[in-house]
């Protein structure tokens, strides 16, 4: 009677001691190769972060006191800036559109129960699989070769990785339907595309919209960055702008704060839309 | 009862059923117009219809063909009568003289075979003979500044032939020949990536596999001072052509890029989701100063980050990856104090009823219920960020992403491009595989 506990209590405690060394044990690999990572990093980088620290603030401060002087330029900038931020937002919001429109297609071939040819899901799994993993870069600069410098290699880059990501949460999303809608459809004769439209639309559309604003978030800053290596939009007047350095950087200030503005604003707009969106039930 | 049986109300109802109909049927057809209607607008303020101009489509053709094939350059200079055999026309990849693939023979005329059965000569006194089966011999030779033809008798130049004064040029399926006063040249093409393991001055080269299986495994060895295996090992490595221990060590950056960052991200995001979670945080000046911090950060854009970070610590890994800390401490902050406000309170009480301090109810009553979800989100962001990590390294300079940029822009290394786009594809690919692995067995199970 009485031993019992008391054992219990030992293997408990050496339960305890020994999950404790394990997680003390992967702490310290992981600090290890955190603080190895870094120093490696550090090495590699042509400045150092010591050395580099203080001087952080020194670029901001140099551009903001410039702007600061000619601040006057300020609205004037911002108004001929304003063209290429709406390109940058255009490439945003077309990839967006076809990618998801794209995503769609390939999430009903690659989800199980609604699939046109169930044996192909795995094929059209690895192709969303390998869309996701290229990055968009790679693709622009490919095309900015075979298509000249413009807003076309971007939209047609963000696109192909936009299918891919979105085609995977999509698929998630359809893989949790009801299915008895569908069913019943099927039961009255309507054809696939029938029973996707009606059987299965409805039920993930505020989920996928709800994914597809985060794209559209995600995609601004992706078309900002592929401007920058010459695909159009305010990237490119941002890479000009800094190439050109001194006497420029209120042209800098006023790119930064137009992409600053942008991003809260489409970024507050979009939260608010997803959040009614899913928890709100009121579909658009 | 009644209410079903006033004609007013049935009414009313049907005629409101019929006007959410119409509002339907309008809006299903409203957008798809709209959609259209954008479309129609970027076709134009993306100037679609000008790209026709603007497209080189011999290009693709270019860029498709050197993805998977390489060619072989036999160049003989006009001049000095030297010819030289080379990979791609590479220094790196040149053969030392009077040797060469087993389709060319060397001597005072020069035989290079071609696989549809045609033959070049390279003949004394800067003359070439061209033996096409179905045509005849071509003889072109130089005669002071400009080039002479002759083609068989009764033959009119073919359309696979540019002739002009100074240059006469044949493009064939798989190989091309042209001569100038300055030089004379065959290309020969091969589906493959040339010395992709062993370059010309290694003793393995030109070895087939069963070959370099046995001189890895039994044959005595090549170089007294080690063994083959590891001498090959080493040629592979330090590969002069594609340069694989260089390619290895990017990718690992790129890799390290985005460990550092997600991870550091997350170890800043932490303590200060506590602050900015409404149910942690000791005043609501704290909440709302971390709360807007969070949005700053994601706010101003990695691209941002990028330019400045550059600026103070220039090109290189630890810019890359800093870029990357500072946007995702903006992303976890939020995700993370938005699972620490929905967290169950009554594990909390629990803990504090035994008397724990403030750091053991955290540590004990709220990291196990959140920590699932921060564990996940940061295995996805590693993954997600390994991605982002090859373009932010094109932009500050280090990793993959710097040599995929350098291999573009010098616009004929596309097999290189294409080396790099499947390894990093690969690497995401495996980032996805070990992360859901992990996600799976761990977290949710």
């Amino acid at each position: 009677m009485q031993a019992a506990p008391s054992s219990n209590t030992a293997d408990y405690m050496a339960l305890v001691q020994r999950r404790r060394l394990y997680g003390g044990a992967l702490l310290a690999l992981f600090v290890l190769l955190m603080a190895s990572g870094f120093n490696l990093a550090e090495d590699r980088n042509a400045g150092g972060f010591l050395e580099g620290l203080h001087r952080i603030f020194d670029f901001p401060a140099e551009i903001f006191s410039e702007a600061f002087t000619d601040w006057r330029n300020l609205p004037g900038l911002v108004l001929k800036f304003l063209p290429s931020l709406l390109e940058t937002l255009n490439i945003a919001a077309i990839s967006t559109l076809v990618g998801g429109l794209l995503g769609m297609l390939l999430a009903f071939l690659s989800t199980r129960g609604l699939a046109l040819w169930p044996a192909l899901t795995p094929v059209f799994r690895r192709i969303m699989d390998i869309m996701r993993a290229v990055p968009e870069i790679v693709i622009a600069l490919v095309l900015i070769f075979l298509l000249g410098v413009g807003p076309v290699p971007a939209m047609l880059a963000i696109a192909f990785h936009t299918t891919g990501a979105l085609g995977k949460l999509f698929s998630e999303a359809a893989e949790n339907v009801d299915l008895k809608p569908v069913e019943g459809l099927a039961s009255v004769g309507a054809n696939w595309l029938q029973r996707i439209c009606f059987g299965v639309l409805p039920q993930v559309a505020p989920n996928w919209s709800s994914y597809a604003l985060l794209r559209f978030e995600i995609n601004i800053r992706a078309s900002a960055i592929l401007g920058f290596v010459g695909a159009g939009g305010i990237g490119y007047d941002l890479k000009t702008a800094l190439q050109w350095g001194m006497g420029k950087y209120d042209q800098v200030v006023a790119i930064f704060a137009l992409l600053f503005i942008t991003i809260m604003i489409v970024d507050h707009i979009s939260d608010r839309a997803r959040a009614r969106l899913v928890k709100g039930g009121q579909a658009l | 009862m009644t209410a079903l049986s006033d004609p007013q109300f049935a009414f009313d109802t049907q005629s409101r059923i019929k006007a959410t109909f119409a509002r339907r049927k309008w809006r299903n057809i409203a957008v798809p117009l709209g959609i259209l209607a954008y479309l129609v607008y970027v076709f134009f303020a993306f100037d679609v219809q000008g790209l026709a101009a603007k497209a080189r489509p011999e290009n693709a053709s270019i860029l498709l063909r050197d993805f998977w094939s390489y060619k072989m350059h036999v160049t003989r200079d006009n001049r000095s009568d030297t010819i030289v055999t080379a990979y791609e026309g590479e220094r790196k990849g040149t053969f030392p003289e009077g040797q060469g693939p087993d389709w060319v023979s060397y001597g005072p005329e020069t035989v290079i075979s071609l696989r549809d059965g045609s033959t070049v000569t390279l003949l004394p006194e800067n003359a070439a003979r061209i033996d096409i089966p179905d045509f005849g011999s071509i003889v072109a030779q130089v005669q002071g500044r400009a080039v002479d033809l002759n083609l068989p008798a009764d033959a009119t130049t073919p359309d696979w032939m540019s002739v002009s004064r100074n240059r006469v040029a044949i493009t064939q399926d798989g190989w091309r020949f042209s001569i100038t006063p300055a030089r004379t040249e065959v290309f020969r093409y091969r589906a493959g990536w040339e010395l992709f393991f062993f370059t010309i001055d290694t003793p393995f080269y030109g070895k087939s596999l069963g070959e370099l299986a046995a001189l890895a495994l039994w044959e005595p060895r090549v170089e007294p001072q080690r063994p083959n295996i590891v001498a090959m090992a080493d040629y592979v490595w330090n590969n002069k052509m594609w340069r694989h221990g260089e390619v290895a060590w990017a990718m690992f950056e790129t890799i390290l890029m985005a460990f550092l960052g997600t991870m550091g991200a997350g170890l800043i995001a932490l303590p200060l989701a506590f602050l900015a979670a409404s149910n942690f945080a000791p005043a609501r000046w704290v909440r709302l100063t971390c709360r807007r911090l969070f949005d700053f950060l994601r706010g101003v854009d990695g691209l941002i980050w990028t330019v400045i970070l550059s600026r103070a610590f220039g090109p290189g890994p630890m810019t890359g990856s800093l870029a990357i800390l500072l946007t995702d401490t903006g992303t976890f902050g939020k995700t993370f104090s938005e699972a620490l406000e929905n967290i169950d309170q009554k594990q909390v009480e629990g803990i504090q009823s035994t008397g724990a301090n403030a750091l053991q109810r955290m540590r004990f009553g709220v990291i196990p219920q959140v920590l699932p979800l921060i564990l996940s989100q940061l295995l996805y962001y590693l993954e997600s960020n390994t991605r982002s990590a090859t373009v932010i390294g094109a932009l500050v300079g280090g990793g993959i992403g710097l040599l995929l940029t350098q291999a573009i822009i010098t616009q004929k290394d596309w097999e290189e491009v294409c080396y790099y786009m499947v390894l990093v594809v690969l690497t995401v690919m495996l980032m996805d595989t070990i992360s859901g692995w992990i996600r799976r067995k761990f977290i949710k199970g």
